[in-house]
């Protein structure tokens, strides 16, 4: 959403037709000289433009405006389920989240970006769904939600939407390196019935088609999304699921560290592109 | 209780066309599909949508199975005095939610 994109550029409306008036001539030559002009300052930065792109920018217009506007936005149902959650107390005792942390908008601002992040206590990284659960278990003395459940993915959308904007940043953890070399190995693993890897299609097909649909590159910039072929909200985890058995393999399990290495190799590959929480995708 | 999305002009002019955007978090099972289980899931959808204007019926939708989960209805109508827009969703199994939102109008 964020990254300098090529636009058509669409300098005359009407076709030309032939002959050309002095004036006319006169503009063409303006023109020349500006497009030349625009062809050497675009060689010059050629070197520094991002390639990369957010889903976001591979979705049609009316699905954009829909995540654009947060009152068009279904993802923020779930996030304004979350921030209830966020100051009701659990079940087990009295603290609220809102009780040690206080107003998310300040204490969770930039936490999403930092995620997966390696956690101590289990010397390996968890994702933001999965610390949720773990503050719930050391500081809330409550069971950990289910994964995919709507009160997990309601709290972890309403922490994430406190991030939006602000650029990913994850994985730069030494101790994450070698999950980070994992999940680059999962990324590029062929795999199932197909026998296609992540890269096929993410890293070298993008912008051709899938069927009908646009392949996007492969930043998890929006997560999580209200996706609409799903009519609900849903995790990178389940979204890389979705993948893996639409290529025909046995996906990895909901929490599994190799999901969780994917999740993280993907945050490294996008640092630095601006979180969109809650997404829209088609 | 439901969750809901409205947006409506706090403020507006006397005579001014306003738009009002909903959403309502809602499951809009078909009725037609079957669970995990293999039995058909049970039809669950909102029916009946209305807006009322200072009491005065303003706006009413009715939906169906083919309607996606979560529907989004907007719609516009002539800001005439300040009061309150009281919208009402209506469904299967019972389901109603109303909710009311004040409108000024100078």
């Amino acid at each position: 959403m964020n990254n300098p994109r090529p636009y058509p550029l669409y300098l005359w409306g009407k076709p030309f037709s032939g002959s050309l008036s002095l004036w006319e001539r006169v503009r063409v030559r303006a023109l020349a000289l500006g497009l030349a002009a625009l062809c050497i300052t675009g060689a010059t930065t050629q070197a520094q433009t991002d390639t990369r792109r957010s889903g976001f920018e591979f979705m049609s217009p009316s699905t954009q405006a829909m995540q654009r506007d947060d009152t068009l936005n279904p993802g923020m149902l779930w996030v304004k389920q979350g921030e209830a959650l966020w100051r009701r107390a659990s079940e087990k005792n009295t603290t609220s989240c809102a009780d040690c942390h206080g107003e998310a908008t300040i204490s969770m601002r930039g936490v999403a970006t930092r995620h997966p992040a390696f956690d101590e206590g289990q010397q390996r990284p968890v994702n933001l769904s999965q610390r949720i659960n773990l503050c719930r278990q050391q500081h809330q003395g409550a069971e950990p939600w289910r994964a995919e459940s709507q009160d997990l993915l309601s709290l972890e959308s309403y922490v994430a939407y406190q991030s939006r904007g602000l650029p990913l940043a994850a994985g730069s953890d030494a101790r994450l390196a070698p999950f980070v070399e994992r999940g680059r190995q999962h990324y590029h693993q062929r795999m199932g019935q197909l026998d296609l890897s992540c890269a096929q299609c993410h890293d070298q097909r993008w912008g051709r088609r899938l069927g009908s649909s646009l392949i996007p590159q492969s930043h998890p910039t929006a997560y999580p999304v209200y996706r609409l072929e799903w009519q609900g909200l849903g995790s990178l985890q389940r979204r890389l699921r979705n993948c893996m058995s639409g290529v025909r393999a046995q996906p990895y399990a909901l929490d599994s560290l190799e999901l969780v290495e994917l999740e993280l190799y993907l945050a490294t590959q996008a640092q630095g592109m601006l979180i969109e929480s809650p997404g829209v995708r088609p | 209780m439901a969750l809901t999305l409205i947006k409506v002009p706090s403020a507006a002019r006397r005579g001014e066309v306003i738009e009002i955007r909903t959403t309502i978090g809602h499951p809009m099972e078909t009725g037609y599909r079957p669970g995990a289980d293999g039995k058909i899931l049970p039809r669950d959808i909102i029916q009946r949508f209305t807006c009322h204007y200072n009491d005065e019926l303003v706006f009413s939708a009715e939906l169906f199975s083919a309607i996606a989960a979560n529907p989004y209805i907007a719609f516009h109508t002539v800001a005439t005095a300040s009061g309150t827009l009281r919208f009402t969703w209506e469904g299967d199994h019972g389901f109603r939610h109303t909710q009311d939102v004040a409108i000024q109008v100078t």
